[in-house]
């Protein structure tokens, strides 16, 4: 239970040891002073929520992240990791999340390339078929020609071959970030045998996933981080899955309590006229058959860990992705979405997660990107003209609390928080009839916060079908009036909001084990 | 399809636990045929140049005649050289628009130099190290100042062009005798077919570029940046001096590639390879090269040059047709071959 434990056993001495790595990006501290320890023939687990720090982590240790401070040691020697080529030469292999291969290089290729068996004429291709062979093997893949282009596989047998690149010099570090997330069970299972077996080879391993079962099924110990800080250290065995979870979406922050009883009293006025229904939407992949019924005048949580499916939800009840199976019916009639616009052209106001990069066109000033969705909904035969801007503009600036001064700047310049404002006032001008919004408040100070969740209430109270998608569970309880849950890919269970549901009933449903009986269905 | 079940079986390897992506019967055949599918475009300018051929021989004597075939590797010598150097580059996803230019340096140099009396053994190196030299300075610019490779070759071109005429605005002739001997040496191989230095040479270019891209590390490289920079660089590969080698390849082949055009005109004059560079590009491109890098062989971009020539003798053996006819036709076909790349990269995502 207690963070920090002491040693299992007699513990190894630890090939990687990386002490207050402080890592920054144009000024922000995305790494604050981390630790991190990896002991031969241990699965270390990296926790954290999207954005905590994971992936810096992996990249100041192999190179590709310039550190601002801290050390890294090998052996007790110091390292200077400058790529990954210096890594790999002390014997550090890494998976990267994002694809790190070449597409239309073909497999052997893939796998072999940087370390190909020379001889005197050049690169001994039988070689190095037989060993990128014998790697596939290694990880239960015999099937595939050596010689297909990678761009031909599919994703999951390019996630193996990327753990097969890794593993083909036999490192005595083995980074694998996010390995199982393109995996289906059985690949997933035949990985972590593999990760098993390497661990008691005596092969140092870090593993990332955001699948805790998997996570719990094969790691040792874990650090989680949460906003670039290390926050705990446990082993494995000892930890409960509703610490680990609690320790990793944070602490509540009360400045947002009187927003809370607010929501309270507004409960229950809902006009029961359901606004958007999904039945059995889902993705093969992506996510698992699921039914929700979005209410004017209600706020409908999505929680859930990343990759629990919330954000795929989302996007399947908004046509951003195109779902192979279930309805969409929208005020009673069925429709298909294809794509944000015709979305929008069906008064549904869709935010990404990664809005602030997707979103906002960082050269127009403020106002044009507020009226950007509203002229793109009326066509461009119609421009609106000076003085309706004005009006529109107008209506949200004060409810988003935006200054009349940053107008007319270029909407690149502004924080983070405002960009976010801004697009919140875009999806606004559109006057949708269903608002989703996901993640509106990752990475904003809290002021903001409270703006745009205000704003939000409000446009309940207005009778706004509206989706709320956050990973602060805090700010999902506060806000909705139901609460839909999801891990896994599915949809685990649905809650109505009331004074007896807490962070804890959402952590707790989520905890639970796999096959356990989900929190019954309070509807 | 029921037919097509029984051959998948033969044809997979023991205990496939994993089912094969759908084929198409034509991929079908060329699984059977072992044709890699990355092979499949220069396949495809195999085919066009074996109709052009056929065309060629029905409508003309002599066409198919080993002295005909013999000119058109003599008269394009320096194209293929330029086009191997070109192929390095784009196969990283970058341009080489300096290259005419260069070419044309190169050859203004050599005469420009052996007139002043200096010998031949120390002009021929020297100027394909002006070359490599405008390369690397290329190269650099793109790397270190991250200059889009577009903008660094033409500041190149202009520069070259523009040192052409401060060396020389007149065409000078070349009459050293070592060099003269050295551009006249010819071979009879097999009866008909007369081979020269400039053929020998282009030829040894073509076989050293292929064991570089296909048997080094560096050729790996050239191949994985073009699959994607970031990726490269995540694999741990050295993508900094790759990036600047491929320039100096490209820039090494012009400065040969002026070496060669001064042995066949036997003079230097600045305003050769006018647009040569876009021939470079347009053989490359013919030959199955992928212009945002990554697939492609060097073998493909010979090819290339070789339909480009056809054409061009095509045009010649017609007599009546206006010169510029050869554009006209070279343009439509790159214009058939990236519209079918497109297809095919489409059906492959």
């Amino acid at each position: 239970m207690a963070a920090r434990t002491a040693p299992m056993e007699q513990p190894a001495a630890p090939v990687v040891e990386m002490h207050g790595i402080t890592v920054e990006y144009a000024g922000v501290r995305v790494l604050d002073s981390a630790d991190l320890v990896l002991r031969p023939g241990e699965v270390h687990a990296l926790m954290g929520e999207n954005g905590a720090g994971k992936s810096t982590l992996i990249g100041a240790l192999t190179g590709t992240v310039p550190i601002v401070a801290g050390r890294i040691l090998v052996d007790g020697v110091p390292l200077t990791p400058t790529g990954v080529a210096r890594s790999r030469a002390e014997g550090i292999a890494t998976v990267f999340q994002e694809s790190h291969l070449s597409p239309h290089l073909s497999v052997a290729e893939n796998i072999m390339i940087g370390h190909e068996v020379r001889g005197r004429f050049g690169i001994r291709w039988a070689r190095c078929r037989e060993r990128a062979a014998a790697a596939l093997a290694t990880l239960g893949i015999e099937d595939v020609d050596l010689r297909t282009p990678l761009e031909a596989l599919s994703p999951a047998t390019k996630q193996l071959v990327a753990v097969a690149r890794a593993i083909v010099l036999e490192p005595r570090v083995l980074v694998l970030d996010e390995p199982t997330s393109s995996l289906d069970e059985a690949e997933a299972a035949q990985l972590l045998g593999v990760v098993r077996r390497l661990r008691d080879q005596g092969v140092a391993i870090l593993f990332v996933s955001h699948f805790l079962e998997q996570v719990f099924e094969v790691s040792n110990r874990m650090t989680v981080l949460r906003d670039g800080r290390v926050v705990a250290e446990y082993c494995t065995a000892e930890v409960e899955r509703a610490e680990l979870i609690s320790k990793m979406i944070g602490e509540d922050i009360d400045a947002l309590q009187a927003l809370h009883s607010q929501r309270l009293s507004h409960h229950y006025a809902g006009s029961s006229q359901v606004a958007l229904r999904a039945t059995s939407i889902g993705r093969h992949g992506t996510l698992e058959p699921t039914d929700v019924d979005l209410v004017r005048g209600e706020v409908v949580g999505f929680a859930g860990l990343r990759g629990s499916g919330r954000t795929e939800l989302a996007r399947l009840m908004s046509g951003v992705e195109r779902a192979d199976r279930g309805e969409l019916w929208l005020d009673g009639s069925r429709v298909q979405l294809r794509g944000p616009a015709a979305a929008l052209r069906h008064r549904i106001a869709v935010s990404s997660e990664n809005l602030r990069n997707e979103g906002i066109v960082a050269g127009l000033t403020v106002r044009e990107n507020i009226v950007l969705a509203l002229q793109a909904l009326r066509g461009w035969t119609r421009p609106l003209s000076r003085a309706e801007q004005e009006a529109v503009v107008d209506t949200y600036l004060d409810a988003l609390r935006l200054s009349h001064e940053d107008l007319d700047r270029p909407a690149g310049e502004l924080s983070g928080g405002t960009q976010q404002k801004v697009m919140l006032a875009r999806l606004l001008a559109t006057r949708p009839h269903v608002l989703i919004l996901d993640e509106p408040t990752r990475g904003i100070d809290i002021a903001a916060k409270l703006d745009i969740q205000r704003r939000v209430a409000k446009l309940a109270g207005e009778g706004v079908a509206v989706v709320f998608i956050s990973s602060q569970l805090d700010e999902v309880v506060r806000l909705s009036d139901r609460i839909v849950v999801l891990k896994d890919r599915e949809k685990i269970g649905e809650l109505s909001n009331g004074p007896g549901v807490t962070v804890d009933t959402i952590v707790e449903m989520i905890a639970a084990e796999l096959d356990g009986p989900a929190a019954g269905d309070a509807d | 399809m029921a037919a097509v079940a029984p051959e998948q079986s033969t044809t997979g390897s023991p205990g496939p636990s994993r089912p094969r992506p759908q084929e198409s019967r034509l991929r079908a055949i060329a699984r059977r045929l072992r044709i890699d599918r990355r092979y499949m475009p220069v396949v495809g300018t195999f085919v066009v140049l074996a109709l052009i051929l056929v065309i060629g021989g029905a409508r003309y004597e002599n066409f198919l005649s080993a002295g005909v075939l013999a000119n058109l590797f003599i008269n394009n010598s320096f194209l293929i050289v330029l086009a191997v150097g070109m192929t390095f580059v784009i196969l990283t996803g970058g341009i080489d628009l300096s290259v005419g230019a260069v070419l044309a340096l190169s050859a203004v140099s050599a005469a420009y130099l052996l007139d002043a009396g200096v010998p031949a053994a120390v002009v021929l190196p020297a100027v394909v190290l002006i070359g490599s030299v405008i390369g690397l300075l290329i190269g650099l610019m793109v790397h270190v100042f991250d200059v889009q490779p577009f903008i660094a070759t033409l500041a190149g071109m202009f520069f070259a062009r523009g040192l052409c005429f401060v060396i020389a605005p007149e065409s000078i002739p070349i009459t050293d005798e070592t060099f003269v001997a050295i551009a006249g040496w010819d071979t009879w191989v097999g009866g008909q077919w007369r081979m020269t230095s400039s053929v020998v040479v282009s030829l040894v270019v073509v076989a050293l570029a292929f064991f570089l891209l296909h048997y080094t590390q560096f050729g790996r490289t050239v191949y994985a940046i073009g699959g994607g920079e970031q990726s490269a660089r995540l694999m741990g590969l050295p993508v900094a001096r790759t990036k600047v080698l491929v320039y100096v390849v490209s820039g090494t082949c012009a400065g040969l590639g002026g070496l060669l055009f001064a042995m066949y005109s036997r003079s230097g004059y600045s305003l050769t390879g006018v647009a040569m560079e876009l021939d470079a590009i347009a053989a490359v491109v013919i030959g199955g090269t992928l212009l945002t890098g990554g697939t492609g062989f060097v073998l493909g971009s010979v090819l290339g040059v070789l339909v480009l020539g056809l054409i061009q003798t095509i045009i010649t053996f017609e007599g009546t047709l206006s010169s510029w006819w050869t554009k006209i036709v070279i343009g439509a076909l790159l214009l058939v071959f990236v519209v079918l790349q497109r297809v095919l990269t489409l059906r492959r995502t």
